[in-house]
């Protein structure tokens, strides 16, 4: 038997491929958009997964680090190594900031980690090039998406980091690359004041009569430098021992140390419900709006097509067509026009989109394959309309019309 | 035949169209995403000593300070010297007010003079009294007189004596006193102790000091040292007589070779430092601000060679640190115990690897024992 929809695709081939093309390019986007949502996942789960935390503890009824600012003592730490279930544990802070190099200045999610040796959490858990940091000063591990190469130079406050190592995908819950410092360093570009700002405030400090006392010699010096230290880290991150529930161990240092602490599983739930809740239903709107527009415009391309051969249906039907021959005809043509899309855009929001988007794009199989039962869903049910119309056609209006 | 050409030639130019598209569909759908393989460099283990080496940072600080001030309150008369000078020891740098002490040396020396006189005159009153004393005593030996008048006579010779005593005495106290105030009227002056360089000048003439209170602070610049910090985690083996390698912040190209004087036996407990103090093998010219930042790496010695690898390769997995490992194509995690390593990011291996062996170095993404691997050159992105 001659396939009916295959000879009229082959009537006019160049047409049919260029919608089918046209209509990839719209799926494209839409699956563009699912990979920009789950990019966005994605990053606030890299983001854990790269500090190696199993617990995050943090000043006391704050949703922080990441979602909302915290403090605690950087001594805070020696206390939680005592608890028991306690493997490892490590300061950390993280501020966003304008980092220079030469001229140009980047925005970077400035992480300073414990020194220690490779492992420690917090640290990168791998590298694309160079070396972690040694030194406990002016060394920096930056993300390649910042456009740092080894050996820069780069400018955090006042002070000079030399960039030693690459990392890949280490980003911020927005999408900043992010640059790791050794701690004392970053403690001190968090707290430091410009130069003029400090030299204000030790002016300040000396106009006041009850820190500048003549009878008290070294008062004022005292002062100074009490106000300059920063004894202040944002999170503690500790590492569990095998065996041990990280529930209990978050119990437990909630109870006796009463600081906020957050397992994995409720810091990815602060991440992706609050901090980057609102973006993502923006995005999930414009993905649900793409994917209306996307079946109905199948629906009209598939209706248009078949009204334009409504003629030769009619015909079809003059000669004693069976209706189901008629249907299979239009839908199969519709589902060839939704393979055709599907592909395209597969290969464009690969291949075209994704390594050009500002932001990371992760295209997931299972999304492809949901998109893919998607578009056939889609295309058999805006046949249907196209189908009706064919088979409501007056076989006279062959002759006719 | 010529009338079928056009529909194969249609068919043709179909096929040419779909075949492309679907064969750059498969491509997309394995090289991208997670059935992608991951590219990754690799190095191979290699036996080579290292030289450990502790990096730290400091600030200039000299050894000695001297603080000079007066010992009790009064006001600055006049001060000689500025910030810069260089001065001698025992030269007079400036003067306190020595509001009445002049005065009250005059009067002390009024009163020495009164004192002396007093003396003389108890002098004369001694001779007089033993004069008198061995002539009644003749008298009596004769027995031209009573002994009761020779008595009387001995007793005003005692009275005499004990008056030329007194006379004395008072004489030193007054200059005594003397000495005193011009002791105090000397401590006025702010001497330098030592040859030196002033470095402050708190307080200018006219101001009214406390006692103790610093009027100007002098250095002996030969005593110029780094007060170094070094982390705590990264302070194992750091001992006196280490050499080191000094680099000043305003002089981020010259390095200056010096070596560590002490450790400080008292740590900082607050930072979580080790103190340690490194002298210059030479002093810089022009002498270094004091304050300034100082970068040290003290040199560790040198250890035989024994495994080594990069620190990048190391991570920790399931609580444990290890390298992957590539065998026949397999990736494995190896678990590692790690000795030393230097501040180039090499690390020796106590256990776990062999030189020879072929460890993963960067990877594109972090990895797992089910990944596919692709090994390259470059890692894709990193600019050379």
């Amino acid at each position: 038997m001659i396939s009916l929809a295959g000879r009229d695709i082959m009537h006019a081939w160049g047409k049919f491929v260029f919608t089918g093309v046209g209509l990839g390019l719209l799926i494209g986007v839409t699956l563009s958009m699912a990979g920009i949502y789950r990019g966005m996942v994605d990053d606030a789960k890299v983001l854990l997964d790269n500090s190696g935390a199993d617990l995050w503890v943090v000043q006391k009824d704050t949703l922080g680090p990441y979602a909302e600012s915290s403090s605690i003592y950087d001594d805070t730490w020696r206390s939680i190594r005592g608890m028991p279930g306690v493997e490892r544990v490590a300061n950390i802070t993280y501020l966003t900031m304008q980092v220079r190099q030469g001229e140009r200045d980047v925005r970077a999610m400035v992480t300073g980690v414990t020194p220690g040796e490779a492992g420690t959490p917090g640290w990168p858990p791998y590298l694309v090039a160079g070396r972690q940091i040694t030194r406990g000063h002016y060394e920096a591990v930056a993300d390649i998406a910042s456009g740092f190469k080894l050996g820069d130079r780069i400018q955090i406050r006042r002070n000079h980091y030399t960039v030693v190592g690459l990392t890949r995908r280490m980003v911020s819950s927005n999408g900043d690359p992010m640059v790791f410092i050794p701690l004392k360093d970053a403690q001190e570009s968090q707290f430091l004041k410009d130069n003029d700002a400090i030299l204000q405030q030790r002016r300040r400090t000396a106009e006041n009569p009850n820190f500048n006392r003549p009878q008290v010699p070294g008062l004022l010096e005292a002062v100074i430098a009490s106000q300059s230290t920063n004894p202040y880290v944002n999170a503690v991150l500790v590492q569990i021992k095998s065996g041990h529930n990280a529930d209990e161990v978050a119990q437990s240092i909630r109870r006796w140390k009463r600081l906020t602490v957050y397992t994995r599983g409720q810091m990815e739930a602060i991440l992706v419900g609050k901090l980057i809740a609102t973006s993502a239903r923006q995005i999930g709107m414009f993905l649900v709006i793409l994917s209306i527009v996307s079946s109905a415009i199948v629906a009209f391309i598939i209706y248009t097509l078949t009204l334009g051969k409504i003629r030769e249906i009619a015909v079809l039907k003059l000669i004693g067509t069976k209706n189901r021959t008629i249907a299979g005809l239009i839908m199969q043509q519709a589902i060839a026009l939704g393979l055709i899309g599907f592909v395209v855009g597969k290969i464009s929001a690969t291949l075209l989109m994704a390594p050009f988007f500002p932001k990371y794009v992760l295209l997931e199989p299972l999304d492809s394959v949901f998109g893919f039962i998607a578009v056939v869903v889609i295309c058999v049910l805006s046949s249907i309309i196209a189908i009706r119309v064919a088979l409501k056609v007056d076989p006279a209006e062959a002759i006719g019309g | 035949m010529i009338k079928r050409f056009p529909i194969q030639g249609r068919t043709l130019a179909l096929v040419l169209v779909l075949v492309p598209l679907l064969a750059l569909f498969i491509y997309v759908a394995l090289r991208s995403g997670p059935l992608a393989p991951v590219p990754v460099t690799v190095t191979s283990v290699e036996d080579r000593a290292i030289s450990p080496a502790l990096f730290g940072i400091g600030t200039i600080e000299a050894r000695y300070t001297y603080r000079i001030g007066p010992t009790f309150a009064g006001r600055i008369k006049r001060l000689d010297v500025h910030v810069g000078d260089t001065v001698k020891a025992g030269q007079v740098l400036g003067e306190m007010d020595p509001v009445d002490l002049d005065e009250r040396i005059q009067g002390q020396e009024a009163a020495l003079k009164r004192a002396k006189a007093l003396l003389n005159e108890a002098l004369a009153r001694q001779a007089y009294a033993q004069t008198q004393s061995r002539r009644y005593e003749q008298l009596l030996e004769v027995r031209a007189i009573s002994e009761e008048t020779v008595a009387t006579k001995k007793h005003e010779l005692q009275v005499a004596e004990a008056g030329l005593n007194a006379a004395r005495e008072e004489l030193a106290r007054i200059q005594a006193d003397r000495e005193a105030l011009i002791a105090q009227r000397r401590n006025l002056k702010l001497v330098a102790p030592v040859d030196g360089l002033i470095t402050a000048r708190d307080a200018d003439p006219g101001t009214t000091i406390v006692a103790g209170q610093a009027v100007v602070e002098l250095i002996d610049p030969e005593s110029l040292w780094v007060n170094v910090r070094f982390d705590q985690i990264h302070a194992h083996g750091l001992a006196a007589k280490l050499p080191a390698t000094i680099v000043l912040r305003s002089q981020t190209v010259e390095l200056r070779t010096g070596r560590v004087l002490r450790v400080e036996p008292l740590a900082d407990t607050v930072t979580e430092e080790t103190l340690a103090k490194v002298i210059f093998d030479q002093l810089p010219e022009p002498l270094p601000p004091v304050g300034e930042l100082a970068e040290v790496t003290v040199a560790l010695p040198a250890l035989p060679a024994a495994p080594t690898i990069p620190n990048a390769a190391i991570l920790r997995r399931n609580g444990g640190l290890g390298v992957w490992q590539i065998k026949n194509g397999d990736l494995r995690f190896i678990p590692v115990i790690l000795g030393a390593a230097d501040l180039e990011g090499n690390v020796q291996v106590r256990e776990g690897l062999q030189a020879g062996d072929q460890v993963v170095l960067y990877s594109a993404k972090a990895l797992s024992a089910r990944n596919r691997i692709d090994i390259v050159d470059r890692i894709p992105g990193v600019k050379p």
